[in-house]
């Protein structure tokens, strides 16, 4: 499903990404660990065309298409979905406004018909149930006095409502107390886990991939993928740091 | 003379269809009656004959072109705007149509289509549907009566007869100057005085055609008013009229929608809205305007100069200005409200976006006379490309006027580095009981903004006209449902070109 090779990054001018290289196949979970400032973050923002990351060398297929000559929202509209880090506030514009024109922008890119104000929220209960969210706070501004947990649950909602094919999920887990870890966990586990989906899941901690068992595990570090392992891998990462992996 | 005009429609017609970008920029194909051109004492005369006025408002025309003549162009504003040629303009322009018209049958079938084109629903089964999206589908469905002005003449008055069972009366100003003489005389010119401004007294001596409506007593408004002004005449200026009377205890909401064909020169518009509001009465007069701006480089577009002013004369008497603004090069307007009455109450929710080189200078006058008088001010600006915007505004309390409240909040958005955004806030108080707010915020569209909307599916375009939106939503939640959805379209629209 996506193939990265070689990929160089810059940001400003600052070189971040230094050869990295990476394959997901359709139905694999593949997590990202590494430590702070490794350019986890960036990877992420390189996939999905964020201005300002720039790319100097290397390659990214994602189904076949040539990712880096795609704008952002029409890496959306082919199947890509970052979740947020930081998930961004954007007064005045309900959740559910937000969504819907996000998700009928991409099926208008894709040549499909647009969701109709019923059939939208029809999706959007689904899911907000699922996660456990009011759809009293689907209904507020996107994101804005939203606690950190709620965010990034926020985040999982829309991902069950776009459905996307390849899900970036950054630091997903981080902020979110045990209740929460669960139900994000649950969450990735119904919406991705599925025969023509796969996720790229960047975390710090061993902790989400007790929900959300990764079918690979890989370590990015200065800029490129310095090994790859099974789950275990995980478990030896939070046990010996990265540190002691690196010597 | 026809020949003439019909090739200059000719022309217009060619040159509209070329500029693709402005969605109403385009000239249709009616004759037109012009009034000779130029600006002098038998073009007053002209238009008062054209219209069978009776002596008292020729004679009231005539006071005003002479006082006119002695005054300037005000040059207070943060405008840039080149001289007027006055000589240089036709002053009156009637689309050629049955004099007397009964039913929308007999309206020219061609005016129909112009209407039609403008998405207008002029025709009466035409009700304008429900807007998808509230959170269990449609809403209830809502009707608007539209006095439609095609250039200087009302051709049509929809859900006359309904309006008249309840008592109220919805007329194009020139036929309510014939048939409720009395009542026009006793407001018309008493809100904005003859004398204002120079744009009002030239209003007062050309003004070709407007609304009145008068609001009986206890009387709710069965459904929302509208007139939707479209200048199409080259060198036509616009100069509407509009007197709203709202008598004790009734309420009346009213939409004014404006659009305009794509022209090379620039065309004035200098129109005047009285409005009086008696005991325990409610206007709200919401506005969507987006006349032609001019191309990128700057070049035509409308000159629109307007005096809109309120009186809450009565206690507790409410008027509610909510105003749109995307459109004209140039932007002078201050609609305001003078409280007079006790524990009245006065709005003011504007939303003025400037690309490209238009200019806008607008806001409000709020001036407290009446105890206990409360006003709103919101003003949220965006400015992109060369464009500078200018929010303008004016709280005033009287000596005697004790408690009143003011609350003023001033929000401007810029996008890119081109733009000016400016606040130029007057704040006159004597009397010391007074509470007086004021807040104001300038800010730019974030990158992580943009990028999280774009991730999301939204083009560049797509994502500023969706944060933009959010940003003037307090604006826009205040207008008639399928207004702002309208509006909505319009912010977006006017933005296109400003990204990316
Ligand atoms: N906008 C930026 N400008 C300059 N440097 C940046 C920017 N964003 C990130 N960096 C730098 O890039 C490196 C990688 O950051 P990031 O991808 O966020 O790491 P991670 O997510 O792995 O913690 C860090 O050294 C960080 O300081
Ligand atoms: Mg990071």
């Amino acid at each position: 499903m996506l193939q990265i090779h070689n990929l160089h990054a810059n940001v400003g001018d600052k070189p971040i990404l230094k050869g990295l290289t990476l394959s997901l196949n359709a139905g694999e979970i593949h997590a990202i660990m590494g430590p702070n400032g490794a350019g986890k973050s960036t990877l992420g923002y390189v996939l999905s065309g964020r201005p300002g990351y720039e790319v100097t060398e290397g390659s990214v297929t994602f189904n076949g298409q040539d990712l880096l000559a795609l704008e952002p929202h029409e890496r959306a509209a082919a199947g890509l979905f970052l979740g947020f880090q930081y998930p961004v506030e954007i007064p005045g514009v309900s959740n559910v406004q937000f969504l819907r024109e996000a998700l009928n922008a991409q099926r208008k890119y894709r040549g499909e018909a647009p969701l109709t104000g019923g059939e939208f929220l029809k999706v959007a209960r689904e899911q907000a149930g699922a996660l456990g969210m009011d759809m009293d706070m689907l209904k507020r501004p996107v994101n804005v006095g939203f606690s950190g947990g709620e965010k990034k649950r926020n985040e999982m909602v829309q991902m069950g409502i776009i459905d996307p094919a390849l899900a970036i999920l950054d630091e997903t887990d981080s902020g979110l107390d045990i209740d929460a870890l669960r139900t994000v966990g649950d969450g990735i586990n119904r919406i991705m886990r599925k025969p023509d989906k796969a996720v790229l899941l960047i975390t710090h901690y061993q902790r989400l991939l007790d929900y959300v068992k990764p079918d690979f595990v890989h370590v990015l570090d200065g800029g490129r993928i310095t090994r790859t392992g099974g789950a275990e891998l995980a478990l030896e990462l939070e046990r010996d740091g990265y540190k002691e992996l690196a010597a | 003379m026809t020949d003439d005009i019909e090739i200059k429609d000719k022309a217009a017609w060619d040159a509209a269809e070329k500029v693709a970008d402005y969605e109403h920029g385009w000239s249709s194909d009616i004759e037109t009656d012009f009034a000779p051109k130029g600006l002098n004492e038998d073009t007053v005369r002209f238009i008062s004959a054209k219209k069978n006025e009776p002596e008292w408002m020729l004679e009231w025309r005539l006071k005003a072109f002479a006082m006119w003549k002695t005054m300037e162009a005000p040059d207070w504003a943060k405008l840039n705007v080149p001289p007027i040629d006055y000589q240089d303009a036709y002053y009156y322009a009637a689309p050629k149509a049955k004099p007397k018209l009964n039913s929308l049958d007999e309206v020219d079938p061609e005016i129909l289509r112009v209407y039609e084109k403008l998405g207008i629903p002029i025709a009466e089964q035409k009700l304008l549907a429900g807007v998808d999206g509230g959170e269990d589908g449609g809403l209830p469905q809502r009707r608007v009566a539209v006095d439609a002005v095609f250039d200087s003449v009302s051709v049509a008055t929809t859900f006359r007869a309904e309006l008249e069972r309840a008592g109220v009366i919805f007329r194009s100003i020139s036929e309510a100057i014939k048939e409720y003489p009395d009542l026009v005389r006793k407001y018309l010119g008493k809100i904005v005085p003859m004398h204002d401004n120079y744009f009002a007294t030239l209003n007062c001596a050309v003004f070709s055609d407007g609304t009145f409506v008068y609001i009986p007593e206890g009387v709710r408004c069965p459904m929302e008013l509208s007139t939707y002004f479209r200048i199409n005449a080259e060198n036509t200026g616009q100069f509407e009229r509009t007197l709203i009377v709202a008598d004790k205890g009734s309420y009346v909401s009213y939409l004014e929608g404006c659009t305009a064909p794509m022209r090379d020169e620039n065309q004035l518009h200098a129109a005047v809205v009285e409005l009086v509001a008696l005991d325990d009465a409610e206007i709200k007069y919401s506005t969507v305007q987006n006349w032609y701006p001019g191309d990128a480089e700057g070049k035509g577009g409308i000159y629109n100069f307007v005096t809109k002013r309120a009186l809450c004369q009565g206690r507790n008497s409410k008027v509610s200005w909510t105003q749109v603004e995307t459109g004209s090069a140039v932007t002078w307007k201050y609609p305001s409200c003078v409280l007079n009455g006790e524990n009245s109450v006065g709005e003011f929710y504007s939303v003025a976006v400037t690309n490209n080189h238009q200019q806008a200078d607008t806001g409000t006058k709020m001036i407290h006379n009446g105890k206990g008088s409360r006003s709103t001010i919101v003003s949220k600006g965006i400015s992109a490309g060369h464009s500078n915007n200018t929010y303008r505004g004016l709280v005033r309390v009287a000596p005697n006027a004790e408690g009143v409240r003011n609350f003023t909040q001033c929000d401007s958005l810029l996008l890119g580095s081109l733009s000016g955004a400016h606040t130029v806030p007057y704040i006159e108080v004597r009397n010391p009981s007074a509470q007086i707010e004021h807040e104001a915020t300038t800010s730019k569209i974030s990158d992580d903004q943009m990028f999280y909307a774009m991730a999301r599916g939204l083009n560049a375009e797509e994502a500023v006209a969706l944060i933009v939106n959010g940003f003037a939503k307090e604006v826009l939640q205040q207008l008639p449902m399928e207004f702002a959805v309208e509006a909505q379209k319009l912010l977006g629209i006017s933005l296109e070109g400003s990204v990316g």
